[in-house]
């Protein structure tokens, strides 16, 4: 199956800065895929030019098979930007309606969507009031469904999460998953690493306008091991040496051990059982995404730029 | 449903459906007429009252000199400069002994200072106290010259325009002007609230985010026009309830005034003003009156006014509310930018504005002319030239430079708008010039 969405070579310049700079990655069809880099690494800018607001200086964007046309092509999008926006002074029902018809739906059919989605989330009762009368996670659920009213192919969302209470929050997240089973795509913009290890399976890390990673959230995770296990033992005299690994870390409970080059796990478990312990458990400790995310980005120029105007 | 319709619906129906549109619809005319009629109440009664001691060494001025409401002129004796205010007096005049028609001053003194009227009137009544006494000098008896005074006021002018075929038409000056600076105002008046709307609109667009999600399913351009003609439309439905309420006024007036004096008037225009000698037909003086108004209303060109007068308001309209739109989309949420950034286009509409009252006055000369084709100040300053009668004073060809240049300056400010406002409805945290607007403009993609 051909992906949903395929960039090659995009460039976008400002006239201070590189803001993206020749990314290319493609999303597969129904994927929940993680786009993050830390603040001002030019994400917003690659989301704008996925969803049609800037053209790309140079560089194409394929989707659905077709080069991508912004106006056409809006049907197929759902946008949900960090910034939240709504129109403070509308009805909330006829706010949806207005935003589901200028994504080209029929009155008819989008009414009939603004209903079932308000009676999905338990909003049925706040068709009369008005967005600016909305706690700040009342106008964030109707921010997401606004944005995946009208069945979009392509779900873009960026930091969904930011102000949702956890309750809210996996009530979005669950539709989340839902969408994605239905043959959605979803596009994930944050920098909340845990969230990206729950949902994503693919992500893509950007840092300076330039892709610096990009693989299935399990392969990268091989990919950044340290060879680091834990290892729970009945007890813990007489530790017996070995060339297979050194201890790093020791407490009451556990042992971690790095495993020297050219061992395998099995060489440290044979020297442990030869000195006579027993061993109660034994697991790899894999690299979270938020320590190889701070390990790539850390030290770069990264926080200082965030802090340049966005041109 | 098209797109840029659905933006304007919207656009349209909140501003509209609103509690704040109806108040201001009814209560502007209202704060018109208030404001038109405290003016003219203050005027009338805010004079000072003077109550002038008058020193005179020629003895002649008591006879002649005549005092009215606000001006009292007495002649006691005994008081001076030293000693008029603690008798009661707010003035003194003293005037010296005249040598034949030598030139001479007589001088008011006075505590506070005279206004610029009262100093016309006090001038105004002795040189009439003077010509009295010369007349009478000259062996004319006072009963006589007060009589050819008041018969002498028996010629009326009447000014008549040019129509071809030799027919004449009678115009009222005063009309054209009330007419022309009337709608010149409104224009004015409306340029700034409705471009000051789509400003704010455009602004709140920006600060509250929801650009974004918009411009990701329609373009910025569709955006912006959409709320420009959204907007104006808004506008042209508070002139049409205008419209309909002041000629529903009008009618209400009449049902108002007696039958008799209606039928004085429907017999005064029979026979168009001049009721013969021999007819019983007869009309007072109310009736007089009530068929001047409607005679003087007759001599305008209505339909003209009334068309150019939309044309010129939906022009001037789009031209400086696609500018206004372009300033909105560049400020961020301080208020006091959009201020300095509205100066460059503030400045030509309150220029044309006074170009606009001079043109009232005299519609001819070459700077109402040519600023009635500059698209800048040309929906003002040619719907004050209009009312003085097409093509009498607007020839033909100068309304057709001045339409198709309005035509042409709302499509070039609406596209460069549009350019700007493509840039600046995204850009947050960044103070924007209009260097830099200009450089968004004119740049190609």
């Amino acid at each position: 199956m051909d992906p949903i969405l395929q960039l090659s070579s995009l460039k976008k310049h400002y006239a201070t800065q590189k803001a993206v700079d020749d990314i290319s990655f493609s999303i597969e069809r129904g994927s929940i895929f993680g786009l993050l880099g830390p603040n001002g690494a030019g994400k917003t800018t690659l989301l704008r030019m996925i969803t049609g607001i800037f053209f790309p200086d140079s560089g194409s964007i394929t989707l659905d098979g077709k080069k991508f046309e912004p106006l056409e092509d809006g049907i197929k999008i759902g946008y949900m930007p960090e910034e939240r926006g709504l129109y403070k002074k509308m009805k909330i029902g006829e706010q949806a309606l207005y935003l589901a018809q200028l994504k080209g739906m029929e009155k008819a059919e989008a009414m009939e969507k603004i209903k079932y989605w308000f009676r999905k989330l338990e909003m049925e009762t706040w068709w009369n009031k008005k967005v600016e009368d909305l706690s700040k996670g009342m106008s964030q659920k109707l921010q997401f469904v606004t944005t995946v009213l009208h069945e979009p192919k392509l779900i873009i969302l960026d930091e969904p999460f930011s102000g949702l209470d956890p309750l809210n929050a996996n009530l979005i997240k669950d539709e989340i998953f839902g969408l994605a089973q239905k043959g959605s795509t979803v596009i994930f913009s944050t920098h909340r690493m845990e969230q990206v290890e729950e949902i994503c399976d693919h992500i893509v890390l950007v840092n300076l306008g330039k892709k610096i990673l990009d693989g299935t959230v399990k392969d990268i995770k091989q990919q950044f091991k340290a060879h680091r296990f834990a290892l729970e033992l009945n007890h813990q005299d007489a530790l017996p040496q070995h060339p297979s690994f050194e201890l790093v870390d020791q407490n009451a409970s556990a042992l971690t051990v790095q495993i020297n080059p050219g061992f395998q796990s099995n060489d440290v478990l044979q020297a442990f059982m030869g000195s006579g312990h027993q061993i109660v458990s034994f697991k790899e400790i894999l690299p979270s995404l938020n320590e190889i995310f701070i390990r790539l980005v850390e030290g770069t120029a990264a926080t200082s730029r965030a802090f340049q105007s966005q041109n | 449903m098209n797109k840029i319709s659905l933006i304007i619906a919207r656009e349209y129906k909140s501003r509209v459906q609103n509690k704040r549109f109806l108040l201001t619809t009814l209560l502007t005319p209202l704060l018109f007429v208030g404001f038109i009629a405290g003016a003219t109440f203050f005027a009338i009664q805010g004079k000072e009252a003077h109550r002038i001691a008058v020193v005179d060494a020629n003895g002649f001025f008591k006879q002649n000199l005549k005092s009215n409401k606000n001006l009292q002129f007495e002649f006691p004796e005994g008081v001076d400069t030293s000693n008029y205010q603690s008798k009661g007096y707010t003035d003194i005049l003293l005037i010296p002994a005249f040598a034949g028609t030598e030139k001479i001053n007589y001088v008011v003194r006075s505590k506070k200072r005279i206004g610029l009227v009262t100093e016309d009137q006090i001038s105004d009544r002795i040189n009439a106290a003077i010509e009295d006494k010369m007349l009478l000098d000259a062996g004319i008896q006072r009963s006589q010259l007060d009589s050819i005074r008041e018969k002498s006021r028996f010629a009326e002018l009447k000014a008549m325009e040019e129509r071809g075929e030799e027919k004449a038409q009678e115009s009222s000056a005063a009309l054209s002007y009330g007419v022309g600076f009337g709608s010149g105002m409104l224009i004015y008046l409306t340029m700034f609230i409705y471009g000051a709307m789509v400003m704010r609109g455009v602004m709140e667009e920006k600060t509250n985010r929801i650009a974004e999600v918009m411009v990701s399913s329609v373009k910025p351009f569709q955006l912006m026009m959409g709320k420009i003609i959204g907007i104006g439309a808004v506008g042209l439905t508070q002139f049409l309830l205008w419209i309909v309420l002041i000629f529903g006024l009008i009618t209400a007036a009449q049902f108002l005034i007696p039958a008799n004096i209606m039928q004085e008037v429907s017999t005064l225009q029979q026979y168009q003003g001049q009721i013969p000698s021999g007819s019983m037909a007869q009309a007072g003086d109310a009736a007089q009156k009530i068929y001047k108004v409607q005679s003087s209303f007759a001599t305008a060109n209505w339909p003209v006014i009334i068309g150019c007068f939309l044309f010129y308001f939906v022009g001037g309209y789009l031209f400086y509310g696609s500018l206004f739109g372009a300033v909105g989309s560049v400020v961020n949420e301080d208020p006091q930018d959009a201020q300095s950034l509205m100066i460059p286009i503030t400045m030509p509409i309150i220029f044309s504005f006074i170009i606009m009252s001079n043109a009232v006055n005299d519609p001819n000369t070459s700077i109402a002319v040519w600023a009635s084709i500059i698209p800048f100040s040309s929906p003002m300053v040619m719907m004050a030239r209009i009312a003085y009668g097409v093509p009498g004073t607007v020839p033909y060809w100068q309304l057709a430079a001045s339409m198709l240049s309005l035509v042409g300056g709302f499509l070039l400010t609406t596209w460069m708008s549009g350019k700007i406002y493509r840039t600046g409805i995204l850009l947050y945290g960044k103070k924007v010039g209009w260097k830099e607007m200009f450089k968004w403009a004119f740049r190609t993609s």
